[in-house]
């Protein structure tokens, strides 16, 4: 319920602040932080225009979509008090229920019948599929470590004792990261400011919604972002009291779009076909954590 | 006894009456057969997962000695789910094979074959005596054989029936010589005499015995290596051939290595490691291939080699489990297994049903040609669809259920502190996420090149959207499909039963109290059909809100050019084209590019056949070697009639003469000795 709450406000300014970091980084005045989701607001009280090309499934992806998201923000905990959803494995569900919402997203970019959008969608499948083995052996190592199966349990009896567990959390965090990164089809994966249709992932799936549609799709990802930012946070948190695990949350959201933002500004986006690459070596990043798990419990000697 | 006298009374009248009556009324005969034939079976099955094991022993004969047939929770299970697949198949082949009914002979040997296919897989769930095993075993071949060739005129059919029958007999050789050896020394068929016979001998030899099995039953259920009739059988027969072939052909394979594992004991852990290991690699290597296919047919072939990866890693969990003696890690790896081949041959089945819907409509299975076909054949797009989020394993549907259990006995696996299976866990996490990741990229590829855009293709008929009598059986399947995936626990708790089968076999059993993961399973249903109604409120607020809005229907955007054609889509080649280049290394993938040249550009294409290596070294390399030497002897038959009376005559005079020469050898020998 907290949770649940929480990202919904996390939601609300996390996307304004990668935009203002990267105003301020690149020497510009740029929007205020609430930009986005006025921008999002406008959008749900436009019309709408479909592609004749277009079914039924065009019309009722974007809901799916938006659902698939509410229904995995429910899963997540917050430090010792549960999401709305928990029991053993819900992180499956978790990576499934996202996939759902997925795969009609990626159906209803090749509904449209456009030249552009299939490549969008086709890139956006490979990306995810390769960073999904990355999130469920990161996720096997921690069930390994806390011996429970289910976020609320895994978080809330994680606790940083030794060295090598704060090596673990750092490694965790980047592979966190990186999949939310992936997910959000941000940068260095996808560039969502390019001007041509060719180098886009992400933004180029979207290109015929429009309105109610393309509002939900863009919160739907705001939404997102603030999903991982909590699981990111949930990994330090802990059995931290309220008064404690409150500000550990909102820092860490602030501190992850400070640090997108900034990864927009210095990078440059990877060459396309070595992206896929790139996210299946953060498989090894995640067998990495699950080595420092068995040389945590004593099993490698 | 009497359900089973009435079934074979059923049965020998009607493969007799078939020939002789009606095209119209073959139909109906062998479909009517088939539901009495399922329904009279099921209620001995359903009895014995009730828990009332059936036994009944046959007189047989001199050869083949008492035969028994027994029932228990575990064939009661496969027989339950034959029947369901061949009664839709059976319904839906009625309407599939109206647009062959010209073809009088072949339709009556196809009816025919039809109920000896359903017949022999039944008695293969209960006879347990191997002989008559291996007998019903044969005729399932066979019947699956003609199944398969119907459309015999053409050359890729009868190449792809051919292989089929000599891969189902290399099967066959592996099991008769599994049932030999036994038999040579228990001097008995009885099933029982190989529980006795390992029991009695050390785990090694229980382990080389369940190997020699395992071999033959992998043939029939597709594992990689053994997979490579599959891709070629499956895209050639009838579509609802395809869909019973798919959805409970090769399940039988996995009935026979789930018989074996109860019957004989061995070294559990080390045959849970290797089937483990070979269902990974399945699952990987099989969709891994699927994705690459241009035939709709082809691909679902290639996947339901990936399924029976899925269905092995829970065989192979449930085995480590019970070398461990961990309860749970059984009953969540076989309870997974169980409920992945019922799954399985529900979507599967569909999916191939819908293939059928597609290729009767358009005539063709080529994914390139496809497109747009969901506006003209609404039906079959949804529930293609539906289909293709089960088999990806996405809630709410029954895929995820099964995929959840497995994916759970893998989390309860590393509860364990033995390196070898942590590693092995990993791997399997590793194998079953990519596993799901390059399934959604396939089955979006599947779906959206075929059913979404524009037609790729100016088809010189109208398309139609298929009858009645083929959406009925396939709605049905979509029923139970929901069934599963919103009431999971209904179906988990029927399974109990063949669960305490293989729990049974936990030497010293540290029964858990509370199985955790089962606990979730009602959850999953629950969190389902709230997934469900969430995504309608969001649809329904979403209609409300941009009711009174202005909408406008218009062109596709193409960066602002306003006369796009439908072969300016993103193919379905184009859409895997990232996926192709990483894999290519891996694969075989012969290229034949044209490129276009010159001023005046003429024609330029790219052609792409995915080839599979493991085929090219497993079948293609041997049997070129088997060709090369027996080439050395074509002078033998050199067409000259003389030649072939001479070897004649040299055969009957060496037959004569050896006995008489090895004759006097031995009595020349004789008078050696004594001197």
């Amino acid at each position: 319920m907290l949770s649940f709450l929480l990202i919904v406000l996390a939601s609300l300014f996390f996307t304004g602040i990668i935009i203002r970091t990267k105003s301020i980084t690149s020497g510009r005045k740029g929007p205020g932080i609430f930009q986005p989701m006025k921008d999002v607001i406008r959008l749900f009280k436009k019309g709408a225009v479909y592609s004749k090309t277009t079914s039924i499934i065009f019309q009722v992806a974007p809901s799916i979509y938006f659902a698939s998201i509410i229904m995995a923000i429910c899963i997540i905990p917050f430090g010792q008090y549960k999401g709305f959803i928990s029991f053993e494995g819900d992180f499956v569900f978790f990576a499934y229920v996202l996939g759902a919402g997925k795969f009609f997203s990626i159906i209803s970019a090749l509904d449209t019948g456009s030249s552009f959008e299939g490549m969008g969608a086709s890139r956006e499948a490979l990306f995810s599929m390769f960073a999904e083995p990355a999130f469920f052996i990161l996720m096997g190592s921690l069930a390994l470590l806390t011996g429970h199966t289910s976020f609320h349990e895994i978080f809330a009896s994680l606790h940083f004792g030794s060295y090598i567990s704060y090596i673990l959390g750092v490694l965790a965090t980047f592979v966190f990261v990186m999949i939310a990164l992936v997910e959000n089809s941000r940068m260095p994966f996808d560039d969502p400011n390019t001007h041509l249709e060719l180098t886009m992932v992400h933004e180029v799936m979207i290109l015929d919604n429009s309105g109610f549609d393309l509002g939900m799709i863009l919160y739907g990802s705001y939404l997102k972002f603030a999903m991982y930012g909590a699981i990111i946070a949930n990994l330090f948190i802990g059995i931290a009291p309220l008064y404690l695990a409150i500000p550990i949350f909102i820092c860490t959201q602030f501190l992850f779009a400070i640090t997108i933002g900034l990864l927009e500004s210095f990078t440059a986006r990877f060459r396309m076909n070595h992206n896929a690459q790139y996210i299946l070596a953060l498989s090894s990043v995640s067998l990495l954590i699950f080595l420092g798990v068995l040389l945590m419990l004593g099993q490698l000697n | 006894m009497t359900i089973i006298t009435a079934i074979i009374l059923i049965i020998l009248p009607v493969l007799l009456v078939l020939p002789f009556v009606n095209v119209q009324w073959k139909g109906i005969i062998t479909m009517a057969a088939v539901s009495i034939v399922a329904i009279l079976s099921s209620i001995i099955a359903a009895q014995a997962l009730a828990g009332e094991n059936y036994e009944y022993l046959f007189k047989g004969s001199l050869v083949t000695g008492i035969i028994p047939i027994r029932i228990d929770a575990l064939s009661g299970w496969f027989i339950l789910i034959i029947n369901f697949t061949v009664i839709t198949g059976a319904v839906y082949g009625l309407q599939y094979m109206k647009a062959y009914s010209a073809q009088k002979t072949s339709l009556g040997l196809h009816c025919i074959c039809f109920v000896l296919l359903q017949s022999s897989l039944l008695s293969i769930c209960c006879i347990q005596n191997s002989m008559a095993f291996l007998i019903a075993w044969e005729i399932m071949a066979l019947s699956s054989f003609i199944l398969v060739i119907f459309e015999h005129h053409k050359k890729e059919t009868l190449r792809a029936g051919i292989n089929f029958l000599i891969q189902s007999h290399i099967c066959i050789m592996f099991l008769t010589l599994g049932f030999l050896w036994v038999a040579m020394r228990m001097n008995a068929y009885d099933f029982k005499a190989i529980q006795l016979f390992s029991a009695n001998n050390s785990l090694l030899t229980g382990v080389a015995l369940f190997i020699c099995f395992f071999i033959g039953f992998a043939i029939k259920a597709g594992f990689v290596p053994f997979h490579t009739w599959l891709p070629y059988a499956h895209p050639a027969a009838p579509s609802h051939v395809s869909g019973i072939m798919s959805g409970v052909i090769i399940k039988i394979g996995i009935y026979g290595i789930l018989r074996m594992l109860l019957l004989i004991r061995c070294d559990y852990g080390l045959i849970g490691y290797l089937i483990l290991l070979i269902s990974i690699i399945s699952g990987v290597y099989g969709v891994m291939l699927a994705i690459l296919q241009h035939n709709l047919k082809r691909l679902l072939a290639y996947h339901s080699i990936e399924n029976i990866g899925i269905i092995g890693i829970g065989i192979g969990l449930g085995c480590i489990g019970i070398g461990k003696a961990n309860y749970i890690l059984t009953v969540l790896g076989f309870a997974g297994a169980l409920l992945h081949t019922l799954n399985h041959s529900l979507f599967k089945s569909l999916l191939f049903y819908g293939a059928g819907n597609v290729y009767q409509s358009t005539h063709t299975m080529d994914i390139e040609k496809l497109g747009g076909l969901g506006k003209r054949m609404p039906h079959t797009s949804l529930l293609f669809l539906i289909a293709a989020l089960a088999i990806c394993g996405l809630p709410p549907f029954n895929g995820f259920v099964s995929e959840f259990l497995i994916y759970n006995s893998l989390f309860t696996g590393l509860n364990g502190s033995d390196k070898t299976l942590l590693s092995f866990i990993v791997l399997g996490l590793f194998g079953l996420s990519l596993i799901g990741g390059l399934a959604m990229l396939c089955f979006t590829k599947a779906f959206g090149s075929v059913f979404l855009g524009q037609p790729r293709y100016n088809f010189h008929y109208e398309l139609e959207e298929a009858g009645l009598g083929k959406l009925i059986p396939m709605y049905a399947i979509v029923m139970l499909i929901m069934a599963i995936g919103l009431f999971p626990k209904t179906f988990i708790s029927v399974l109990s039963r063949p669960l305490a089968l293989f729990t049974g076999r936990i030497v010293f059993s540290t029964q858990a109290s509370t199985l955790p993961a089962m606990e979730a399973i009602p959850a999953i249903g629950l969190y389902a059909l709230i997934f469900l109604l969430l995504t309608g409120l969001i649809y329904f607020a979403r209609k409300r809100i941009t009711l009174g809005k202005h909408m406008d229907i218009d062109a596709t955007w193409n960066c602002g050019y306003i006369a796009p054609t439908a072969k300016m889509q993103y193919t379905a080649s184009s859409f895997t084209r990232a996926y192709r280049k990483l894999a290519e290394p891996l694969f075989s993938i012969s290229k034949k590019k044209k490129e276009i040249k010159g001023i005046f550009p003429t024609t330029g294409g790219q052609v792409t056949h995915p080839y599979d290596k493991a085929e090219a070294w497993l079948i293609d390399y041997p049997i070129n070697f088997l060709k090369k030497f027996f080439n050395g002897f074509t002078f033998l038959q050199n067409g000259n009639l003389q030649f072939y009376i001479l070897y004649g005559v040299v055969f009957i005079s060496l037959v004569l003469v050896i006995p008489f020469v090895f004759e006097y050898l031995t009595s020349l020998i004789n008078f050696l000795n004594t001197l």
